[in-house]
Protein backbone atom coordinates (compact mmCIF):
# COMPACT_ATOMS: atom_id res chain seq x y z
CA UNK A 1 0.00 0.00 0.00
CA UNK A 2 1.43 3.32 -1.05
CA UNK A 3 1.55 6.18 1.43
CA UNK A 4 1.71 9.92 0.95
CA UNK A 5 5.30 10.21 2.17
CA UNK A 6 6.42 8.06 -0.73
CA UNK A 7 4.61 10.31 -3.21
CA UNK A 8 6.33 13.37 -1.70
CA UNK A 9 9.62 11.50 -2.19
CA UNK A 10 8.84 10.87 -5.86
CA UNK A 11 8.00 14.54 -6.36
CA UNK A 12 11.54 15.47 -5.26
CA UNK A 13 12.60 14.20 -8.69
CA UNK A 14 10.40 16.75 -10.48
CA UNK A 15 12.62 19.75 -11.22
CA UNK A 16 11.82 23.36 -11.94
CA UNK A 17 12.13 23.40 -15.75
CA UNK A 18 13.66 26.88 -15.69
CA UNK A 19 16.07 26.26 -12.78
CA UNK A 20 16.78 22.53 -13.04
CA UNK A 21 18.90 22.34 -9.86
CA UNK A 22 15.91 22.72 -7.57
CA UNK A 23 12.88 20.48 -7.25
CA UNK A 24 9.28 21.54 -6.92
CA UNK A 25 9.54 20.45 -3.26
CA UNK A 26 12.50 22.81 -2.74
CA UNK A 27 10.46 25.57 -4.38
CA UNK A 28 7.62 24.98 -1.95
CA UNK A 29 4.88 24.90 -4.55
CA UNK A 30 3.44 21.49 -3.60
CA UNK A 31 0.73 22.21 -1.03
CA UNK A 32 -0.69 18.75 -0.42
CA UNK A 33 -0.78 15.17 -1.58
CA UNK A 34 -3.90 13.07 -1.03
CA UNK A 35 -4.47 9.44 -1.91
CA UNK A 36 -7.96 8.07 -2.45
CA UNK A 37 -8.01 4.37 -3.32
CA UNK A 38 -5.41 4.46 -6.08
CA UNK A 39 -6.10 7.99 -7.30
CA UNK A 40 -3.68 10.73 -6.30
CA UNK A 41 -4.50 14.39 -5.95
CA UNK A 42 -1.64 16.87 -5.88
CA UNK A 43 -2.32 20.50 -5.01
CA UNK A 44 0.18 23.00 -6.32
CA UNK A 45 0.35 26.75 -6.11
CA UNK A 46 1.78 28.89 -8.94
CA UNK A 47 4.82 31.08 -8.35
CA UNK A 48 3.60 33.85 -10.69
CA UNK A 49 0.19 34.04 -12.40
CA UNK A 50 1.66 33.87 -15.88
CA UNK A 51 4.58 31.55 -15.17
CA UNK A 52 4.91 29.38 -18.30
CA UNK A 53 6.74 26.74 -16.27
CA UNK A 54 3.53 25.81 -14.43
CA UNK A 55 2.02 23.92 -17.37
CA UNK A 56 5.30 22.03 -17.83
CA UNK A 57 5.45 21.27 -14.11
CA UNK A 58 1.90 19.88 -14.20
CA UNK A 59 2.89 17.55 -17.00
CA UNK A 60 6.16 16.54 -15.34
CA UNK A 61 4.32 15.61 -12.12
CA UNK A 62 1.96 13.47 -14.14
CA UNK A 63 4.81 11.76 -16.01
CA UNK A 64 6.84 11.16 -12.86
CA UNK A 65 3.93 9.54 -11.04
CA UNK A 66 3.16 7.47 -14.15
CA UNK A 67 6.72 6.17 -14.09
CA UNK A 68 5.93 4.83 -10.64
CA UNK A 69 2.72 3.25 -11.88
CA UNK A 70 0.12 5.85 -10.94
CA UNK A 71 -2.21 6.65 -13.79
CA UNK A 72 -5.00 8.37 -11.93
CA UNK A 73 -3.50 11.71 -11.05
CA UNK A 74 -5.41 14.90 -10.50
CA UNK A 75 -3.49 18.16 -10.24
CA UNK A 76 -5.27 21.06 -8.69
CA UNK A 77 -4.09 24.66 -8.76
CA UNK A 78 -4.47 26.57 -5.49
CA UNK A 79 -4.16 30.36 -5.74
CA UNK A 80 -4.68 31.35 -2.13
CA UNK A 81 -2.80 31.61 0.14
CA UNK A 82 -0.48 32.90 -2.54
CA UNK A 83 2.93 31.29 -2.90
CA UNK A 84 5.77 33.06 -1.16
CA UNK A 85 9.52 32.58 -1.44
CA UNK A 86 9.49 31.93 2.33
CA UNK A 87 8.13 28.48 1.45
CA UNK A 88 11.35 27.67 -0.35
CA UNK A 89 13.49 25.16 1.59
CA UNK A 90 16.89 26.05 3.04
CA UNK A 91 18.27 23.21 0.98
CA UNK A 92 16.73 24.78 -2.12
CA UNK A 93 18.27 28.17 -1.29
CA UNK A 94 21.71 26.57 -0.92
CA UNK A 95 21.32 24.84 -4.26
CA UNK A 96 20.40 28.14 -5.90
CA UNK A 97 23.53 29.83 -4.51
CA UNK A 98 25.73 26.97 -5.72
CA UNK A 99 24.11 27.35 -9.15
CA UNK A 100 25.01 31.07 -9.25
CA UNK A 101 21.57 32.51 -8.46
CA UNK A 102 21.21 34.63 -5.32
CA UNK A 103 18.40 33.07 -3.22
CA UNK A 104 15.44 35.18 -2.10
CA UNK A 105 15.79 37.27 1.04
CA UNK A 106 13.39 36.75 3.92
CA UNK A 107 9.96 38.22 3.37
CA UNK A 108 10.35 40.95 6.04
CA UNK A 109 12.28 42.78 3.36
CA UNK A 110 9.57 42.10 0.80
CA UNK A 111 9.63 44.86 -1.74
CA UNK A 112 6.33 46.66 -1.23
CA UNK A 113 5.11 49.43 -3.46
CA UNK A 114 7.39 51.95 -1.73
CA UNK A 115 9.68 53.47 -4.28
CA UNK A 116 13.43 53.47 -4.75
CA UNK A 117 14.15 50.94 -2.02
CA UNK A 118 16.71 48.31 -2.80
CA UNK A 119 17.34 45.07 -1.07
CA UNK A 120 20.75 44.03 0.21
CA UNK A 121 21.43 41.07 -2.03
CA UNK A 122 24.47 38.91 -1.47
CA UNK A 123 26.64 37.97 -4.45
CA UNK A 124 26.45 34.18 -4.97
CA UNK A 125 30.02 34.15 -6.27
CA UNK A 126 32.07 36.12 -3.71
CA UNK A 127 29.46 36.64 -0.93
CA UNK A 128 29.90 40.42 -0.97
CA UNK A 129 26.93 42.61 -0.11
CA UNK A 130 28.17 45.54 -2.19
CA UNK A 131 25.88 44.70 -5.06
CA UNK A 132 23.69 46.87 -7.20
CA UNK A 133 20.34 46.39 -8.89
CA UNK A 134 20.74 46.31 -12.65
CA UNK A 135 17.18 45.43 -13.65
CA UNK A 136 14.01 44.80 -11.65
CA UNK A 137 13.03 42.11 -14.13
CA UNK A 138 15.20 39.31 -15.45
CA UNK A 139 15.19 36.21 -17.64
CA UNK A 140 12.05 34.88 -15.93
CA UNK A 141 9.23 36.50 -13.96
CA UNK A 142 10.75 35.34 -10.66
CA UNK A 143 14.19 36.91 -11.10
CA UNK A 144 15.87 40.33 -11.07
CA UNK A 145 19.40 41.12 -12.29
CA UNK A 146 22.12 42.41 -9.96
CA UNK A 147 25.76 43.15 -10.42
CA UNK A 148 28.50 42.71 -7.79
CA UNK A 149 30.81 45.67 -7.29
CA UNK A 150 33.40 43.55 -5.48
CA UNK A 151 33.96 40.80 -8.05
CA UNK A 152 32.14 42.30 -11.08
CA UNK A 153 29.91 39.26 -11.44
CA UNK A 154 26.46 39.95 -12.93
CA UNK A 155 23.96 37.52 -11.49
CA UNK A 156 20.30 36.60 -11.19
CA UNK A 157 18.50 37.25 -7.92
CA UNK A 158 15.45 35.13 -7.13
CA UNK A 159 13.15 37.98 -6.00
CA UNK A 160 11.44 37.70 -2.66
CA UNK A 161 7.75 37.40 -3.38
CA UNK B 1 4.89 4.69 -24.15
CA UNK B 2 2.70 7.48 -22.89
CA UNK B 3 0.33 9.24 -25.17
CA UNK B 4 1.79 12.67 -24.77
CA UNK B 5 -1.08 14.55 -26.35
CA UNK B 6 -3.59 13.17 -23.89
CA UNK B 7 -1.38 14.12 -20.96
CA UNK B 8 -1.05 17.65 -22.25
CA UNK B 9 -4.73 18.15 -22.80
CA UNK B 10 -5.92 17.20 -19.33
CA UNK B 11 -2.94 18.42 -17.35
CA UNK B 12 -4.31 21.89 -16.74
CA UNK B 13 -7.14 21.20 -14.38
CA UNK B 14 -7.80 24.30 -12.41
CA UNK B 15 -11.22 24.75 -10.90
CA UNK B 16 -14.07 22.36 -10.40
CA UNK B 17 -17.60 22.63 -9.09
CA UNK B 18 -17.41 26.32 -8.37
CA UNK B 19 -20.32 28.63 -8.12
CA UNK B 20 -20.33 32.28 -7.18
CA UNK B 21 -22.42 33.74 -4.36
CA UNK B 22 -22.90 36.74 -6.64
CA UNK B 23 -25.26 34.85 -8.91
CA UNK B 24 -25.28 34.57 -12.67
CA UNK B 25 -25.03 37.65 -14.83
CA UNK B 26 -23.43 40.06 -12.34
CA UNK B 27 -20.60 37.70 -11.48
CA UNK B 28 -19.98 36.68 -15.07
CA UNK B 29 -19.79 40.23 -16.42
CA UNK B 30 -17.67 41.49 -13.54
CA UNK B 31 -15.17 38.67 -13.99
CA UNK B 32 -15.05 39.34 -17.74
CA UNK B 33 -14.41 43.02 -16.99
CA UNK B 34 -11.48 42.17 -14.68
CA UNK B 35 -10.11 39.71 -17.23
CA UNK B 36 -10.50 42.05 -20.21
CA UNK B 37 -8.63 44.87 -18.43
CA UNK B 38 -5.51 42.77 -18.00
CA UNK B 39 -5.73 40.91 -21.32
CA UNK B 40 -5.98 44.13 -23.32
CA UNK B 41 -3.28 45.97 -21.37
CA UNK B 42 -1.10 42.86 -21.60
CA UNK B 43 -1.56 42.87 -25.37
CA UNK B 44 -0.75 46.60 -25.59
CA UNK B 45 2.37 46.29 -23.44
CA UNK B 46 3.56 43.27 -25.41
CA UNK B 47 3.87 45.55 -28.46
CA UNK B 48 7.11 46.73 -26.84
CA UNK B 49 8.65 43.26 -26.99
CA UNK B 50 11.84 43.67 -28.98
CA UNK B 51 11.30 47.44 -29.19
CA UNK B 52 11.95 48.59 -25.59
CA UNK B 53 14.11 51.68 -25.08
CA UNK B 54 16.80 49.57 -23.38
CA UNK B 55 17.08 45.82 -22.91
CA UNK B 56 16.23 45.83 -19.17
CA UNK B 57 13.00 47.75 -19.76
CA UNK B 58 12.09 45.64 -22.76
CA UNK B 59 12.29 42.66 -20.39
CA UNK B 60 10.38 44.53 -17.68
CA UNK B 61 7.37 45.50 -19.79
CA UNK B 62 7.24 42.02 -21.34
CA UNK B 63 7.27 40.44 -17.89
CA UNK B 64 4.42 42.69 -16.82
CA UNK B 65 2.48 41.51 -19.88
CA UNK B 66 3.15 37.94 -18.85
CA UNK B 67 1.78 38.57 -15.35
CA UNK B 68 -1.34 40.04 -16.97
CA UNK B 69 -1.84 37.06 -19.25
CA UNK B 70 -1.66 34.83 -16.19
CA UNK B 71 -4.18 36.94 -14.30
CA UNK B 72 -6.45 37.04 -17.36
CA UNK B 73 -6.30 33.25 -17.67
CA UNK B 74 -7.31 32.82 -14.05
CA UNK B 75 -10.33 35.08 -14.53
CA UNK B 76 -11.38 33.62 -17.91
CA UNK B 77 -11.07 30.06 -16.60
CA UNK B 78 -13.30 31.01 -13.70
CA UNK B 79 -15.84 32.76 -15.94
CA UNK B 80 -15.98 29.75 -18.27
CA UNK B 81 -16.33 27.35 -15.36
CA UNK B 82 -19.19 29.42 -13.92
CA UNK B 83 -20.94 29.62 -17.27
CA UNK B 84 -20.75 25.87 -17.82
CA UNK B 85 -22.51 25.37 -14.49
CA UNK B 86 -25.21 27.98 -15.12
CA UNK B 87 -28.93 27.22 -15.35
CA UNK B 88 -30.58 27.77 -18.73
CA UNK B 89 -31.98 31.10 -17.55
CA UNK B 90 -28.58 32.29 -16.37
CA UNK B 91 -27.03 31.20 -19.66
CA UNK B 92 -29.67 33.17 -21.52
CA UNK B 93 -28.96 36.27 -19.44
CA UNK B 94 -25.33 36.46 -20.59
CA UNK B 95 -25.87 35.20 -24.12
CA UNK B 96 -25.12 38.48 -25.84
CA UNK B 97 -21.59 38.53 -24.38
CA UNK B 98 -20.71 35.09 -25.72
CA UNK B 99 -18.63 34.57 -28.86
CA UNK B 100 -20.67 33.81 -31.96
CA UNK B 101 -18.12 31.36 -33.41
CA UNK B 102 -18.04 29.30 -30.22
CA UNK B 103 -21.77 28.64 -30.48
CA UNK B 104 -21.11 26.35 -33.45
CA UNK B 105 -18.44 24.35 -31.62
CA UNK B 106 -20.95 22.38 -29.56
CA UNK B 107 -18.71 22.07 -26.54
CA UNK B 108 -18.38 23.78 -23.15
CA UNK B 109 -17.05 27.31 -22.91
CA UNK B 110 -13.25 27.62 -22.49
CA UNK B 111 -10.87 30.42 -21.55
CA UNK B 112 -9.58 30.90 -25.10
CA UNK B 113 -13.10 31.34 -26.50
CA UNK B 114 -13.64 34.28 -24.18
CA UNK B 115 -10.22 35.79 -24.80
CA UNK B 116 -10.00 35.44 -28.56
CA UNK B 117 -13.44 35.08 -30.13
CA UNK B 118 -15.64 37.84 -28.81
CA UNK B 119 -16.49 40.88 -30.93
CA UNK B 120 -15.44 44.37 -29.98
CA UNK B 121 -18.68 45.41 -28.25
CA UNK B 122 -18.50 42.28 -26.05
CA UNK B 123 -15.28 43.37 -24.35
CA UNK B 124 -15.80 45.19 -21.05
CA UNK B 125 -12.37 46.70 -20.40
CA UNK B 126 -11.60 50.27 -19.42
CA UNK B 127 -10.81 52.63 -22.28
CA UNK B 128 -7.56 53.49 -20.50
CA UNK B 129 -6.04 50.08 -21.24
CA UNK B 130 -6.83 50.02 -24.97
CA UNK B 131 -5.46 53.34 -26.19
CA UNK B 132 -2.22 53.04 -28.19
CA UNK B 133 1.01 52.64 -26.29
CA UNK B 134 2.48 55.94 -27.49
CA UNK B 135 6.04 56.67 -26.40
CA UNK B 136 7.74 55.23 -23.32
CA UNK B 137 6.45 58.07 -21.14
CA UNK B 138 2.85 57.35 -22.12
CA UNK B 139 3.30 53.62 -21.60
CA UNK B 140 4.77 53.95 -18.10
CA UNK B 141 2.25 56.63 -17.12
CA UNK B 142 -0.69 54.46 -18.19
CA UNK B 143 0.95 51.59 -16.33
CA UNK B 144 1.15 53.70 -13.19
CA UNK B 145 -2.49 54.86 -13.39
CA UNK B 146 -3.75 51.33 -13.92
CA UNK B 147 -1.46 49.57 -11.42
CA UNK B 148 -2.40 52.11 -8.77
CA UNK B 149 -6.10 51.47 -9.41
CA UNK B 150 -5.66 47.70 -9.55
CA UNK B 151 -3.63 47.74 -6.34
CA UNK B 152 -6.34 49.37 -4.20
CA UNK B 153 -9.19 47.55 -5.92
CA UNK B 154 -7.59 44.13 -5.47
CA UNK B 155 -6.77 44.85 -1.82
CA UNK B 156 -10.50 45.36 -1.35
CA UNK B 157 -11.40 42.23 -3.31
CA UNK B 158 -8.86 40.17 -1.39
CA UNK B 159 -10.28 41.26 1.97
CA UNK B 160 -13.97 41.68 1.24
CA UNK B 161 -14.97 39.39 -1.62
CA UNK B 162 -17.51 36.77 -0.57
CA UNK B 163 -16.68 35.04 -3.82
CA UNK B 164 -13.74 32.87 -2.77
CA UNK B 165 -12.30 32.50 -6.23
CA UNK B 166 -12.22 36.24 -6.91
CA UNK B 167 -10.57 36.74 -3.50
CA UNK B 168 -8.00 34.05 -4.31
CA UNK B 169 -7.11 35.52 -7.70
CA UNK B 170 -6.81 38.97 -6.08
CA UNK B 171 -4.56 37.52 -3.38
CA UNK B 172 -2.33 35.87 -5.98
CA UNK B 173 -2.22 38.93 -8.26
CA UNK B 174 -1.47 41.51 -5.57
CA UNK B 175 2.18 40.60 -5.19
CA UNK B 176 2.69 41.11 -8.90
CA UNK B 177 0.67 44.34 -8.88
CA UNK B 178 2.77 45.76 -6.01
CA UNK B 179 5.87 45.23 -8.09
CA UNK B 180 4.27 46.84 -11.17
CA UNK B 181 3.20 49.82 -9.08
CA UNK B 182 6.67 50.30 -7.66
CA UNK B 183 8.29 49.98 -11.07
CA UNK B 184 5.89 52.35 -12.84
CA UNK B 185 5.91 54.96 -10.02
CA UNK B 186 9.68 55.09 -10.23
CA UNK B 187 9.54 55.61 -13.98
CA UNK B 188 7.00 58.43 -13.73
CA UNK B 189 9.29 60.18 -11.24
CA UNK B 190 12.46 59.46 -13.20
CA UNK B 191 11.02 60.98 -16.39
CA UNK B 192 8.93 63.71 -14.77
CA UNK B 193 11.88 64.94 -12.70
CA UNK B 194 14.41 64.21 -15.42
CA UNK B 195 15.52 66.24 -18.42
CA UNK B 196 13.49 68.93 -20.18
CA UNK B 197 12.71 66.43 -22.91
CA UNK B 198 11.58 63.67 -20.54
CA UNK B 199 9.53 66.13 -18.49
CA UNK B 200 7.79 67.41 -21.62
CA UNK B 201 6.97 63.88 -22.73
CA UNK B 202 5.64 62.92 -19.31
CA UNK B 203 3.52 66.05 -19.26
CA UNK B 204 2.11 65.17 -22.69
CA UNK B 205 1.26 61.71 -21.39
CA UNK B 206 -0.64 63.22 -18.46
CA UNK B 207 -2.59 65.48 -20.83
CA UNK B 208 -3.36 62.59 -23.19
CA UNK B 209 -4.45 60.05 -20.60
CA UNK B 210 -6.10 62.01 -17.81
CA UNK B 211 -9.47 62.04 -19.56
CA UNK B 212 -9.64 58.25 -19.28
CA UNK B 213 -9.24 58.17 -15.48
CA UNK B 214 -12.82 59.19 -14.68
CA UNK B 215 -14.06 55.84 -15.94
CA UNK B 216 -12.10 54.03 -13.19
CA UNK B 217 -14.47 55.38 -10.57
CA UNK B 218 -17.81 55.33 -12.39
CA UNK B 219 -19.10 51.81 -11.73
CA UNK B 220 -21.01 49.95 -14.43
CA UNK B 221 -24.22 48.23 -13.31
CA UNK B 222 -22.48 44.89 -12.82
CA UNK B 223 -19.78 46.58 -10.72
CA UNK B 224 -22.34 48.29 -8.55
CA UNK B 225 -24.02 44.99 -7.74
CA UNK B 226 -20.68 43.35 -6.94
CA UNK B 227 -19.44 46.26 -4.81
CA UNK B 228 -22.70 46.25 -2.90
CA UNK B 229 -22.52 42.51 -2.29
CA UNK B 230 -18.90 42.75 -1.06
CA UNK B 231 -19.27 46.02 0.84
CA UNK B 232 -16.62 47.70 -1.33
CA UNK B 233 -16.81 51.51 -1.40
CA UNK B 234 -15.48 52.86 -4.68
CA UNK B 235 -15.06 56.30 -3.06
CA UNK B 236 -12.48 54.86 -0.67
CA UNK B 237 -10.57 53.35 -3.55
CA UNK B 238 -10.70 56.68 -5.33
CA UNK B 239 -9.36 58.50 -2.24
CA UNK B 240 -6.41 56.11 -1.91
CA UNK B 241 -5.76 56.37 -5.64
CA UNK B 242 -5.86 60.18 -5.54
CA UNK B 243 -3.45 60.27 -2.63
CA UNK B 244 -0.94 57.99 -4.30
CA UNK B 245 -1.19 59.93 -7.58
CA UNK B 246 -0.66 63.21 -5.70
CA UNK B 247 2.41 61.82 -3.90
CA UNK B 248 4.00 60.56 -7.10
CA UNK B 249 3.09 63.72 -9.03
CA UNK B 250 4.70 65.88 -6.33
CA UNK B 251 7.98 63.97 -6.66
CA UNK B 252 7.72 63.88 -10.44
CA UNK B 253 7.08 67.64 -10.65
CA UNK B 254 3.82 67.01 -12.46
CA UNK B 255 0.46 68.70 -12.01
CA UNK B 256 -2.92 67.06 -12.00
CA UNK B 257 -4.56 68.73 -14.99
CA UNK B 258 -7.80 70.64 -14.82
CA UNK B 259 -10.44 68.13 -15.84
CA UNK B 260 -10.46 68.29 -19.62
CA UNK B 261 -13.39 66.03 -20.41
CA UNK B 262 -14.17 62.54 -19.33
CA UNK B 263 -14.29 59.64 -21.78
CA UNK B 264 -16.18 56.52 -20.72
CA UNK B 265 -17.96 53.57 -22.31
CA UNK B 266 -15.41 50.74 -22.39
CA UNK B 267 -16.99 48.97 -19.44
CA UNK B 268 -20.28 48.89 -21.36
CA UNK B 269 -18.66 47.66 -24.58
CA UNK B 270 -18.39 51.04 -26.34
CA UNK B 271 -14.76 51.34 -27.32
CA UNK B 272 -12.38 53.78 -28.99
CA UNK B 273 -11.48 53.39 -32.65
CA UNK B 274 -8.20 51.76 -31.55
CA UNK B 275 -9.83 48.65 -30.13
CA UNK B 276 -10.74 47.02 -33.44
CA UNK B 277 -7.15 47.13 -34.67
CA UNK B 278 -5.88 45.65 -31.44
CA UNK B 279 -8.39 42.79 -31.62
CA UNK B 280 -7.67 42.13 -35.29
CA UNK B 281 -4.05 41.45 -34.43
CA UNK B 282 -4.67 39.63 -31.17
CA UNK B 283 -7.42 37.38 -32.51
CA UNK B 284 -5.84 36.60 -35.88
CA UNK B 285 -4.90 33.01 -35.17
CA UNK B 286 -8.20 31.89 -33.66
CA UNK B 287 -10.15 33.67 -36.41
CA UNK B 288 -8.04 32.24 -39.24
CA UNK B 289 -7.87 28.72 -37.73
CA UNK B 290 -10.99 28.41 -35.57
CA UNK B 291 -10.73 26.11 -32.57
CA UNK B 292 -7.04 25.43 -33.22
CA UNK B 293 -5.00 24.02 -30.32
CA UNK B 294 -1.34 23.62 -29.55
Amino acid sequence: MINEAEIWKFLEDVKDPEIPVISIIDLGIVRSVTINDNAIQVEITPTYSGCPAMDVINMDIRLKLMEHGFRKVQIKQILSPAWTTDWMSEDGKNKLTAYGIAPPNQKQQFCKEEMFQEEAVQCPRCSSFTTELLSQFGSTACKAIYTCKACSETFDYFKCH
Amino acid sequence: MFKKQKIMSDSIKVFSNLSSPLGGQGAFLYILHLADNVLILGQRNSEWTGHGPVLEQDIAITNISLDYLGQARNFYQYAAELYNGFSDDEKQSVDKWLPRLWKDYNRGLEEDDLAFLRDEHQYLNLLLVEVPKGDWAKTVFRQFLFSCFQYYLFQNLQKKSSDQQIAAIADKSLKEISYHLKWSSEWVIRLGDGTDESHRRMNDAVTDLWKYTGELFQPALYEESVFQAFGVAIQEIQESWNKKVDDVFAEALLKVPEQTGNLTGGKAGRHTEHMGYLLAEMQYLQRAYPNSKW
